[in-house]
């Protein structure tokens, strides 16, 4: 005879329609009425975008290295920063700039990243936030021993680590959930499910039902919502990250939504994908939706979207300007390779930068 | 004073550290309750509770990722990983962050972890619990590697990796846990992280070791002694960075040199040491550097693992052809 030992479901949110209505007037989170938040909230979204776009441009003008776009990812990334306390510590993949701008990292410094340039890791944003990590997933194991030394000691911090959907089929993430779990870690781990992992799709992952369902595998409390709705995004983030501070553990989000840009500017998404796809997302993208459900509430209008779109394209400018600056005139010395390797240089390095100093003319930037 | 062993001077090394620094938590699978597979850990949890002595779900990737996140903000993991062949799903943590994130972020994060674990064979343990892994990490950028070969080296080399603000490797001779007992006073005090220790002095030879083949080497210079051959003995026992100019000065007064590793030939710490005499040492050697190590196979199953291992007839094998050349 067979009984049920364990049952399961997982919760879908939505509340912004594609249109920008909301779905059911009657059942929506406070922050859909906050349009102060709101407002502020799509304005980063959109600065974000604007950076985005320039970023693309200096690399195709060969002014920026590889670059991965965050174009049509802005809700559920601006949402993970608006959700987070500044003592709390982000651990990002590559691609989440709306969550770190939120937390104070400057556009100039994601551009000395993908610039050649490791200043740009030396963010001026929470200094104790996490590096760019591109072996993908391990940094939701980071996030969990960044939780866990908050948890030993007896700090109401939260550790926010985000993935992707082909990230979770990684272990990190699996025994990130499973640590979490153990040990009631304060941490919120998020899959932004994007549909693709550079050329293959989410079907091709697994065949599980939702990649949500492996945080309740792992015995955590998971949702999954819509992650070009702003709303939902940010009302679950700041569920998950409330309760993980209150000390109820750890929580899993898959956001869903879609990647409207190539994975990096390395790569060319036409190869793999069809059009009528990414047509399709287009209708799907969040600052649309958002902003028509602001001009319905009479909290946004055409003027203010035309000062906003030129104060963004002046701030991606100065970016620029400032990150041309630092790698033209004020480029890093040689010997900053040798100089964070250690807290003290052990004495073959010191021989190795001194060698080193010998040929300064070599291997300038190609 | 106690005499204690190899394996208790790292668990005295982790009381003390523990005592003096709350930051410091020990975390790996089965060091707490059970104390560890080799009791390295023993008494630990009792003493210091499950908070500071943490038995982890049986996961070494996320053993080598907590660690780093822990240790990124303001804690000083130690984590165990049980024997030397489990340590490879961990490399990922290890070569692209532990050793990374002070340079990447430009000195704004830190990584001061330590993982220390059993390696080398000799014990007739299972397959993947006998390897030699030292040259791997050896060869990453941003981690040190030690290897003590004694109690007291036990002791004061695991404080000091302990107290180093940056990751560091702590490999621990298994076969020798146990072999020798030696006054090891608790004084906290630690040794240098990058410092040969001369074993024995001697003026016909210089024989370079490391870990558990240190005992086959001394043994091999008793039975030189016997025959009046004078062998210097040196334990580098910080593999990464070496020591080089205790070797080349030891060299510069024997002129011979013989390297002894239980790890494979070939890439091995050995062959730096031997490259470095090449260039540093050679117009004081009067004969070729000859290197005693394992073999490049896969280490075999314990029946026929001392064959695989240098053994005191083939260090001896290979003074002797170095002597051979006047």
């Amino acid at each position: 005879m067979a009984r049920t030992v364990a049952a399961f479901k997982v919760d879908h949110f939505q509340f912004l329609g594609a249109d920008g209505k909301l779905l059911d007037e009657q059942h929506v989170p406070a922050v859909a009425r906050d349009f102060d938040r709101l407002t502020d909230l799509y304005r980063l979204m959109t600065l974000t975008r604007a950076f985005d776009k320039k970023a693309v441009a200096l690399q195709r003008t060969g002014k920026l290295g590889t670059y991965a776009s965050s174009l049509g990812h802005e809700a559920a990334h601006v949402s993970i920063g608006a959700a987070m306390q500044e003592e709390d510590c982000l651990a990002p993949m590559y691609r989440e700039y709306g969550a770190q701008f939120y937390r104070g990292v400057k556009m100039s410094e994601v551009l000395l990243y993908w610039g050649g340039d490791e200043r740009g890791n030396d963010f001026s944003g929470p200094r104790h936030d996490f590096a760019w990590c591109v072996p993908i997933a391990t940094q939701c194991l980071h996030a969990a021993g960044a939780a866990m030394a908050y948890k030993l000691k007896n700090e109401a911090r939260v550790a926010v680590s985000i993935v992707g959907d082909g990230g979770s089929s990684k272990g990190d993430f699996l025994e990130a959930i499973n640590a979490a779990s153990a040990w009631k870690l304060p941490l919120v781990l998020v899959i932004i499910n994007n549909q693709w992992a550079i050329s293959v799709p989410r079907s091709k992952q697994n065949s599980a039902t939702t990649l949500a369902q492996k945080g309740i595998a792992g015995g955590l409390p998971s949702i999954q919502v819509d992650g070009n709705d702003l709303i939902a995004c940010l009302w679950a983030m700041e569920k998950a990250v409330s309760a993980a501070r209150a000390g109820k553990g750890a929580f899993v989000i898959e956001m869903l939504t879609y990647r409207l840009s190539d994975h990096t500017t390395a790569d060319d998404a036409r190869r793999y994908r069809p059009q009528e796809e990414v047509d399709e997302a287009w209708e799907q993208e969040p600052l649309k939706r958002l902003r028509s459900y602001l001009i319905d509430q009479g909290a946004w209008d055409d003027q203010r979207e035309q000062e906003l779109l030129s104060e963004c394209s002046q701030f991606v400018q100065q970016a620029a300007d400032e990150y041309m600056d630092l790698v033209q005139n004020k480029p890093q010395p040689l010997t900053a390779m040798f100089d964070y390797m250690y807290a003290d240089l052990p004495h073959d390095l010191v021989e190795q930068r001194a060698y080193a100093e010998q040929f300064p003319e070599d291997g300038g930037h190609h | 004073m106690a005499k204690i062993t190899l394996i208790e001077g790292v668990t005295l090394a982790l009381a003390r550290a523990m005592e003096e620094d709350q930051s410091v938590v020990v975390l790996g699978e089965d060091v707490g309750v059970n104390g560890g597979v080799f009791r390295a850990t023993a008494g630990l949890q009792q003493r210091f509770g499950d908070e500071r002595v943490i038995d982890t779900p049986l996961a070494e990737v996320m053993i080598a990722g907590v660690s780093v996140g822990m240790a990124s903000q303001g804690m000083k993991p130690v984590a165990e990983a049980q024997f030397c062949g489990f340590t490879m799903p961990m490399i990922d943590h290890i070569m692209c962050h532990a050793g990374r994130m002070r340079n990447r972020t430009r000195g704004r994060l830190s990584c001061p972890m330590v993982l220390r674990f059993p390696t080398g064979g000799g014990i007739h343990a299972p397959e993947h619990h006998s390897e030699s892994p030292e040259a791997l990490f050896a060869h990453m950028p941003g981690i040190r590697v030690v290897m003590p070969s004694s109690p007291s080296r036990a002791y004061g080399l695991l404080l000091a990796a302990i107290r180093d603000p940056d990751p560091v490797i702590y490999m621990e001779p298994k076969r020798i846990y146990r072999w020798q007992r030696e006054d090891v006073e608790d004084d906290g005090e630690a040794l240098p992280l990058d410092v040969c220790f001369t074993l024995r002095d001697g003026k016909d030879i210089t024989l370079v070791t490391w870990g558990a083949m240190v005992k086959e080497t001394l043994q091999a210079a008793d039975q030189l002694e016997a025959k009046g051959i004078s062998a210097e003995v040196i334990d580098v026992a910080t593999l990464s960075p070496i020591d080089m100019d205790t070797i080349v000065e030891s060299v510069a007064r024997t002129g011979r040199c013989v390297i002894v590793q239980e790890a494979p030939k070939h890439c091995g710490v050995a062959s730096e040491i031997a490259a470095h005499l090449a260039d540093a040492g050679i117009w004081s050697l009067h004969a070729p550097v000859k290197r005693v190590c394992g073999y490049d196979t896969v280490m075999p199953l314990y029946r026929n693992e001392m064959k695989y291992m240098p053994s005191v007839r083939r260090i001896l094998h290979a003074v002797n052809q170095v002597l051979e050349v006047s």
